[in-house]
């Protein structure tokens, strides 16, 4: 084969730096550009005005009060579990195993509203859960930094195993706290005191849960930004031949830093348990341990650019499931809409860090 | 001999990377049976320019014609179709194949593997040029310069009529280099056109019959070969004379700093990297050692920083100060420092262990002072001080303190790693191959720096690669030769080869001559 002579139609290129107006005026182009391909696919596909699904997406959000907070709920528990992920994924430390350490802060929580709902007053009750569920996420982060930090297992496989162990905990703990007798799941615990469940603040329900996730999406900043602790995790992260070069005890750090990932992700379950759901099941994680990887990732570990990414997660969700019931469409049409637009925003991200050099007519110099 | 036409004729090529210029309307001319030596600093756009006519990079601007014809080249496929060939300074092999394997991996061919006749084709092409090559040896069982060979013959297996080759002395020893110089002057008398690009002076004045010369990305000028001098050379390639001569101020009162005894490195595969090793090490002067690489240079300096896990063997270590005796065998790195033991180390990886590629210069300086202090929260301001006075004092070409390290070119990370190791008034500074793949201004910067810190009474060990600087450079030269020491001779007034010779062991009893 001869080498052609032409120049290649498109190259790619590295971009050096880009202004921050620039990147966002990519990533919004990427939005308009979702929004136009998936009306194109939704009138082509099911025949509805694109316009009204999309209406019906933001109603699904936040058609009313009831419905905008819990959103907000929803938004700031997929944020909670991305925080707690993200020193972890900083360090470069796989942990996929977020959705058990949910369970394992949920369970905790959930025994101590059992057992202690008529002993303690709320306060007293919201205190000791928070801890436990606090100590035993960090436990079950541990578990699988101990073992990689002495023997070097691998930390993807063993946090996803822990996971199913988990579940199966839960499993167990749903049988033994069945109420009623025979339905299999554990009901709303104390439903008649509400002992141990998070109080309204300022009026609103879901106030409390949205104002811990804050106060640690701001922790969590100024730990991994400022701390001594966060640049140690970065430079583990990105090299453990300069940690150990510099005296860093890398087996140390990499404990530490699962403890505390865990301990968030166990913080997560107990907000699921005591400001949400008020009951313990297997699904109480649902998934969202895995997602938050994604808004992990996505805001680079930045936790204030997570709030974005989680919003959009959850407000895609909210609506593809609005928009399901409201036009009797199966789940494959709304999840085909928000594949577009997931693909689109993923997608911008590309166009931030590189840029395309069309050729231009003949060879030109 | 050599052609009439150009083999390879580059014109006004431009490549920018970035902000960065890399190579501005440089123009190249290559001809058939003639070696051309590309001369310049780092980053003054040589192994870009290779890499656009190997197909690695493309370039924004500019022409290539092979044999008079314009072409373009896209990927390295188009390359090897053209019959250009490039033997890069980091090998492309595939460890657990063979020879044979390597040499047609990614090749088009029947359906049928013979690897017997491809076996026959290796040994002919290495009966022709004088290579010695086994087409069944295991790449892993090679040595560096067997490796090296392997991939030139590979080029040639590939028809490669013009072969460019990246430093192919940086890892070999004198008599290596010396076997490689034969082949080229082989492969030249058969009308190959050669590229070598390369920092020594002294081997372009011995192997190549012309000399383009490269500074800031622009052409600096062409020279014959056998009508200049290195002082021509050099000048051309730094736009203002420099002196050749390194500076080697006398010892002044040297006394016991590290004291190195019987020490004794297993590696993770249980093989002996260093046996029963033992030398001294004195304040204000330098010590150089010298050996081929992999001879165990690296485990000697990660053991005394306290990387390296050691069998056997005490690292004493004495206080200027006080006199005080010290055993560092078995501490790792945080122990030693909070000794009170003034460590610095400039390792070879400076990317991967010195440095954090992906962080700024500030936060690079950190690296070694971070736990400073009793706050949770990490200082910056030390350290942004601390990156402001190594740019401003070593001269550091940096758009900024707030751009990531590995985007510097090789020498301005390496200036930025020397001045930190320095920043902490060490007592002993440890240096691996501190100029490699450095410039000659960049590579005076640092050999001024050591000589600073030796005249302050630091006890410096300095691990080189280049026989010449390290006669120049030295106050004692420590000769290792697979893990032993080989002798240990004073710098002033060695002789290069007889270093070169205790390097492979040739010298056999050399040994009893040991001068310590």
């Amino acid at each position: 084969m001869k080498p052609s002579r032409k120049t290649p139609f498109v190259r790619i290129a590295k971009r050096d730096s880009i202004a921050m107006w620039h990147g966002w005026l990519i990533r919004l182009a990427g939005l308009v550009l979702a929004l136009i391909v998936s009306a194109v696919v939704i009138y082509a596909i099911v025949h509805l005005n694109p316009l009204k699904v999309y209406e019906a997406m933001f109603e699904g959000n936040f058609g009313t009060k009831r419905r905008t907070w819990v959103s907000l709920r929803d938004i700031a528990m997929l944020l909670c579990i991305g925080i707690g992920l993200a020193p972890a994924f900083k360090m470069r430390f796989w942990n996929i195993g977020a959705e058990g350490q949910i369970l394992i802060g949920g369970i905790a929580t959930a025994a101590v509203m059992i057992y202690w709902g008529r002993a303690l007053p709320t306060w007293a009750l919201l205190s000791v859960s928070f801890v436990v569920s606090l100590m035993a996420g960090a436990i079950w982060g541990a578990v699988p930094a101990i073992f990689k930090a002495r023997y070097g297992t691998n930390e993807t496989l063993f946090t996803l195993m822990m996971n199913y162990v988990a579940i199966q905990l839960t499993s167990y703990f749903v049988a033994k706290w069945e109420n009623p007798f025979g339905s299999n799941t554990v009901g709303i615990i104390n439903q008649m005191t509400q002992a141990g469940w998070f109080p309204a603040v300022l009026g609103q329900k879901y106030m409390l849960n949205i104002l811990l996730v804050a106060a640690l999406t701001i922790i969590m900043y100024i730990y991994l930004r400022y701390s001594k602790q966060g640049y140690e995790i970065a430079v583990v992260g990105e090299s453990d031949k300069t940690a150990r070069y510099i005296g860093i005890n890398v087996k140390r750090v990499v404990i530490r830093t699962m403890m505390i990932s865990g301990a968030i992700c166990g913080l997560a379950g107990y907000i699921a348990v005591a400001g949400a759901s008020h009951t313990i099941s297997t699904s109480t994680a649902g998934g969202s341990g895995f997602t938050a990887i994604i808004v992990a990732w996505l805001a680079k570990f930045n936790t204030f650019v997570m709030v974005l990414v989680a919003a959009l997660l959850v407000f895609l969700e909210k609506g593809a499931i609005q928009i399901a019931s409201q036009y009797n469409l199966n789940d494959y049409a709304s999840q085909m809409i928000t594949g577009i637009i997931l693909f689109f925003i993923l997608g911008s991200e590309f166009f931030t860090r590189y840029r395309l050099i069309f050729r231009r007519g003949k060879d030109v110099d | 001999m050599r052609s009439d036409t150009a083999a390879v004729s580059l014109r006004n090529i431009t490549k920018t990377f970035g902000p960065v210029v890399a190579n501005d309307k440089v123009s190249l001319e290559i001809y058939r049976g003639e070696i051309l030596a590309l001369l310049g600093e780092n980053g003054s756009g040589k192994t870009t320019l290779m890499n656009i006519l190997s197909g690695i990079y493309y370039p924004d601007a500019g022409h290539v014609l092979v044999d008079g014809r314009e072409v373009t080249i896209r990927s390295p496929k188009d390359v090897y179709d053209l019959g250009i060939g490039m033997v890069h300074q980091h090998f492309k092999l595939v460890d657990v194949l063979t020879a044979a394997e390597n040499i047609i991996l990614g090749m088009e061919g029947s359906g049928k593997l013979d690897l017997k006749a491809v076996g026959d084709k290796i040994r002919g092409i290495c009966e022709l040029y004088g290579f010695d090559v086994n087409p069944g040896q295991k790449i892993y069982d090679m040595s560096v310069s067997q490796k090296q060979t392997v991939e030139i013959v590979k080029v040639l297996y590939r028809g490669a009529n013009i072969l460019i080759l990246d430093e192919p002395t940086a890892v070999l020893t004198p008599q290596e280099t010396q076997k490689l110089f034969q082949v080229l002057r082989n492969l030249r008398s058969d009308g190959k056109a050669i590229v070598i690009i390369t920092h020594k002076l002294y081997e372009v004045e011995e192997i190549s019959d012309r000399v383009s010369v490269l500074r800031r990305g622009k052409n600096a000028g062409e020279l014959v070969t056998k009508d200049t001098s290195a002082a021509e050379m050099t000048n051309m390639m730094v736009g203002h004379a420099v002196t050749l001569n390194i500076a080697r101020p006398e010892p002044k009162n040297p006394q016991p700093r590290l004291i190195v005894k019987d020490l004794t490195v297993k590696d993770e595969d249980g093989v002996t990297r260093l046996n029963n090793v033992s030398f001294t090490v004195n304040s204000g002067e330098v010590l150089g050692i010298a050996g081929i690489s992999g001879c165990g240079q690296k485990e000697l300096l990660e053991a005394i920083a306290g990387l390296q896990p050691m069998e056997s063997g005490s690292i004493v270590y004495i206080d200027p100060a006080t006199d005080k005796e010290t055993e560092l065998a078995g501490k790792d790195p945080r122990a030693i420092f909070s000794l009170g033991v003034m460590l610095s180390f400039v390792p070879e990886d400076r990317l991967g262990m010195g440095l954090v590629g992906n962080m700024d210069l500030t936060n690079n300086m950190m690296l070694r002072s971070f736990r400073n202090g009793s706050s949770v929260f990490t200082d910056r301001k030390a350290p942004r001080k601390l990156a402001h006075r190594v740019v401003k004092e070593l001269d550091v070409n940096t758009p900024g303190l707030s751009i990531p390290v590995r985007r510097l070119s090789g020498g301005n990370v390496q200036k930025v790693l020397v001045g930190r190791e320095i920043s902490s008034s060490p007592t002993v500074l440890m240096t691996a191959y501190a100029v490699r793949g450095l410039d000659i201004n960049s590579s005076y910067t640092i050999y001024n720096l050591i000589n600073e810190q030796k005249e302050k009474g630091v006890a410096v060990i300095f691990v080189g690669e280049d026989l010449d600087v390290l006669l120049e450079l030295c106050d004692r030269i420590l000769v290792l030769c697979s893990g032993e020491v080989s002798g240990i001779v004073p710098g002033r007034g060695a002789d290069k080869n007889k270093v070169g010779m205790m390097m492979t062991k040739l010298g056999g009893d050399v040994r009893h001559e040991t001068i310590s």
